[in-house]
């Protein structure tokens, strides 16, 4: 595995809103077909971390980047047209959007929005997307009903699937079990593990286990900084070069 | 999702797509449309001022403009300019709208705002929200029809066509827009400073005059304002129940007229250019810098409380 | 044990004193609406028919029916609304999609604001001043309903801005995030989403529209005209003007008739504003997230 392309490669990455920064000096890479796993209490600049990452930055007012951040090795603060390189980098936020357009719509917009018209290929991504999310069963004899309307858990995997439509290289997901059951969680990550032969996936997470259930490596932020990056099995096994980190890692604060 | 479509060229986040373009073109479009109230209310400015320009560098006496009295710009020989009468017209007229709107617009505020919840607020507020949509010329009609004959009858005077008539015609259009605003402007105060005031064990009406009403000055003052500038701009209803006659009222029962009317009731018999004309142009002029000037204080005086 | 003493009832009495106070002064203002209303109909109602809605006046407007003026109205609230809906449509996208918070957006909102404040007399001076002479349009249809559209579009603009704005930004950010485009994510999941409330604003717009008189009384209504208009570029009868014509103008116009035009004119203004607000009303009890 280590010798796996990298996919993203982060190079002195800061965030600041406004004077305040929110990360400082970030250098890491993610390689293609790993599970990259973030983790970190609040406030450690996480979720600025992947809006750095698709651009989002333009729509966050104040929000700064500083720093090289490279896609296959091409600088996305170059790109001309950011909309194209986003809807190569999927995202989930931990709220859950259901966007009020019906089920079958709100996953079938990306691929339409990319173009293509044709019915029977847009049936297929719906039904592919929606299944790999594990909301296919629940949803397929109402696909005409608002996706704005269901339930929080099943908006969450509405947003997943959405996410996976648009078949992106990168797939960040910022905790998005916790809109969810535990049952449901086991499911998604069931499927993770399997997209991982598809594309590369960035697991932001706030349970500690997670990442060491599903991540090939791990890194640990915090107060805005990345302490440590290390594969998450040594991690977990406490070959950390930090105390903090194996502090966070046992629970003894967070 | 098959893989294979993961080697993309680089180059695509350089190629602008139709979509890029539509999207760059749509969003110049709005921003054209965006500042077009910009464009348009400098038009107003511009062009009424083109009309009224050859009046004012050729025949307007400032001076004479603001303190004569005597109007009759349709005199052959001598034509008198002066907007004095008309400005004393318009202003009692505001003057007394103003009398009758402001108690009863904050009263009717307070009572929706402050005694009323539920359906008997959502039904009031339509209310006021359809007394503002009555059209003007419509009132004007209401003045000339319904309330001249009986203010002739109550007060015994010859003619019920004056300040009185105009002024309860223009206070009860003006009402409903007042207590919109002002409705809004005590619903801007937070529902703490109530609960904090009761807690102290201060009665509702003890709240709101000591409490509510204070918080919301700005908004209330902002109310009364944009009534003045709605009251002075009005045009139909003074002009049907002003009686219009060039004079300085002395009592309520006087008839006068307004700027605003001046310009409806003569506009029409001029010819293009002529001094008549320009010189009713130029009153648009003063009319227009007036209400500016109001809108924004008004403007500025709301904005005060959303700050504070 | 919670003995209410002397000044609480005092002060109880005080509350309950003013409560009344205040809804006097709400039914003061409200009962002469109703009862100028009741007069309308008391008065007007019994000349209102089918004949007297469409057909054409005769003897010098003194007797007939009110149609060309009907007609009339209904051409110019639709030319307006032609020019006014896109534009002020696509100003309410501008500022609620795209407008940062800057001293230029501050100065749209100013200008809205005073373009819904200058007097209606002052816009048709504009009207007279732009459309009839600069730009050639001469008394007609087009020259009056421009000036009616630039005096409504903060009606439009508003109503629509405030649609928008109840979109939540989160619709878009998951657009955004789907490497869709401003405009795209505009199209397919804001103005879906807002657009039943701009037809609110839209139907309050005509409303407004229908009942100006002043602006377009030197732009292109006519007090009487013997034929109905064949384009935009011909001048036109309207149903305001005609009341402000009928009860000023014309000697010898029988009692009723003013009152049957009034009449009309209020129940077109009213019946299109409530079904504005009975909109309004049904969406808000419509969720649709």
């Amino acid at each position: 595995m280590s010798e796996a392309r990298v996919k993203l490669d982060i190079r002195d990455v800061s965030i600041y809103y406004g004077d305040k920064p929110a990360i400082e000096n970030v250098t890491l890479d993610i390689k293609e077909h790993e599970i990259f796993g973030i983790i970190g209490p609040a406030n450690a600049g996480k979720t600025s971390f992947l809006k750095a990452i698709n651009r989002m930055d333009m729509f966050t007012t104040n929000m700064e980047v500083r720093g090289d951040i490279y896609f296959n090795g091409y600088d996305i603060r170059k790109a001309r047209n950011i909309y194209a390189l986003r809807s190569r980098i999927g995202v989930v936020f931990p709220l859950p959007v259901g966007l009020p357009l019906t089920i079958y719509d709100n996953v079938a917009l990306a691929p339409q929005l990319s173009g293509i018209k044709d019915k029977a290929e847009l049936d297929i991504i719906v039904e592919r997307c929606l299944a790999r999310a594990a909301l296919w069963d629940e949803v397929k004899d109402r696909l005409n009903s608002l996706g704005s309307l269901l339930s929080g858990g099943q908006q969450q995997r509405l947003t997943i699937a959405r996410a996976l439509s648009q078949e992106p290289e990168v797939l960040m997901l910022d905790e998005f079990s916790i809109a969810v059951d535990p049952v449901t969680t086991m499911r998604i990550e069931d499927v993770l593990k399997e997209l991982k032969s598809e594309m590369t996936i960035i697991l932001v997470t706030n349970l500690v286990q997670q990442a060491n259930r599903l991540a090939d490596r791990t890194a640990f932020f915090l107060e805005g900084k990345c302490v440590e990056i290390g594969e998450t099995e040594a991690m977990f096994d406490g070959k950390v070069e930090h105390q903090r980190t194996l502090d966070y890692i046992q629970g003894k604060f967070g | 999702m098959t893989a294979g479509n993961t080697k993309i060229a680089s180059d695509q986040y350089d190629r602008r797509t139709m979509d890029w373009y539509i999207d760059k073109f749509m969003q110049l479009l709005m921003f054209v449309c965006g500042i077009s109230a910009i464009i348009f209310i400098i038009s107003i400015f511009v062009f009424i001022t083109i009309e009224g320009l050859d009046f004012v560098i050729h025949d307007l006496d400032i001076g004479e403009f603001f303190t004569s009295q005597y109007w009759s710009p349709s005199d052959e020989d001598d034509p008198e300019y002066g907007i004095l009468a008309l400005i004393a017209g318009t202003a009692s007229v505001t003057g007394l709208a103003m009398v009758v709107a402001i108690p009863f617009a904050l009263g009717t505020a307070i009572y929706i705002g402050e005694f009323s919840t539920g359906k008997k607020r959502e039904s009031l507020k339509v209310l006021v929200e359809l007394l503002a949509a009555i059209p003007s010329v419509v009132w004007g009609f209401i003045g000339l029809s319904i309330m001249n004959p009986l203010i002739i009858k109550v007060f015994d005077v010859p003619v019920g066509l004056n300040v009185l008539n105009a002024g309860i015609i223009l206070g009860l259009m003006a009402a409903p827009i007042m207590t919109s605003i002002a409705e809004d402007a005590l619903k801007a105060v937070p529902d703490s400073y109530r609960e904090a005031a009761e807690a102290m064990g201060a009665t509702r009406w003890q709240v709101i005059f000591k409490v509510v009403l204070p918080a919301a000055k700005n908004g209330l003052l902002g109310a009364v304002l944009l009534g003045v500038g709605r009251g002075f701009g009005e045009t139909m209803a003074v002009l049907m129940a002003t009686g219009h006659s060039v004079n300085i009222p002395h009592s309520i029962f006087d008839s006068v007229r307004a700027l605003t009317a001046t310009i409806a009731a003569e506009l029409g018999e001029t010819a293009v250019g002529s001094p008549h004309y320009g010189v009713l142009f130029t009153i648009g002029i003063f009319l227009f810098l007036i209400t500016f000037l109001i809108n924004l204080t008004a403007d500025l005086v709301v904005r005060g409380v959303r700050k504070g | 044990m919670f003995e209410i003493s002397e000044i609480n009832k005092r002060n109880q009495k005080t509350q309950k004193l003013f409560q009344i106070l205040f809804m006097m002064m709400t039914v003061l203002l409200i009962m002469p609406v109703v009862a100028i209303l009741g007069m309308l109909i008391y008065k007007g109602g019994s000349i209102i028919s089918v004949d007297f809605l469409f057909s054409n006046p005769t003897n010098g407007m003194t007797a007939g029916g009110i149609f060309p003026a009907i007609f009339g109205t209904v051409w110019l609230v639709a030319v307006a609304l032609l020019v006014s809906v896109p534009i002020g449509v696509a100003a309410a996208i501008y500022l609620s999609e795209y407008a940062p918070d800057n001293w230029l957006t501050r100065i749209i909102n100013l200008a809205i604001i005073n373009l819904a404040g200058v007097p209606s007399i002052v816009h048709a001076l504009f009207g007279v001043g732009a459309f009839v002479i600069f730009f050639g349009f001469g008394t007609s249809i087009l020259a009056a309903s421009l000036t009616l559209a630039i005096m409504t579009l903060p009606v439009v603009i508003v109503a629509s801005r405030e649609s928008l704005q109840a979109v939540p930004l989160a619709f878009r950010m998951a657009c955004w995030n789907m490497g869709a485009t401003r405009w795209q994510t505009i199209r397919r999941v804001v103005l879906p989403n807002a657009v039943s409330g701009i037809l609110t604003g839209v139907i309050l717009e005509v409303s407004r529209t229908t009942g100006e008189t002043a602006p377009i009384m030197f732009t292109g209504a006519a007090f009487f005209l013997p034929f109905l208009p064949q384009s935009v570029f011909d001048q036109t009868m309207a149903l305001s003007l005609h009341l402000f014509v009928v009860s000023t103008q014309v000697p010898g116009v029988p009692e009723d008739l003013p009152y049957g035009v009034a009449l009309v004119l209020i129940a077109m203004v009213l019946i299109m504003n409530s079904l504005s607000i009975a909109f309004r009303m049904y969406l808000r009890g419509k969720k649709k997230w």
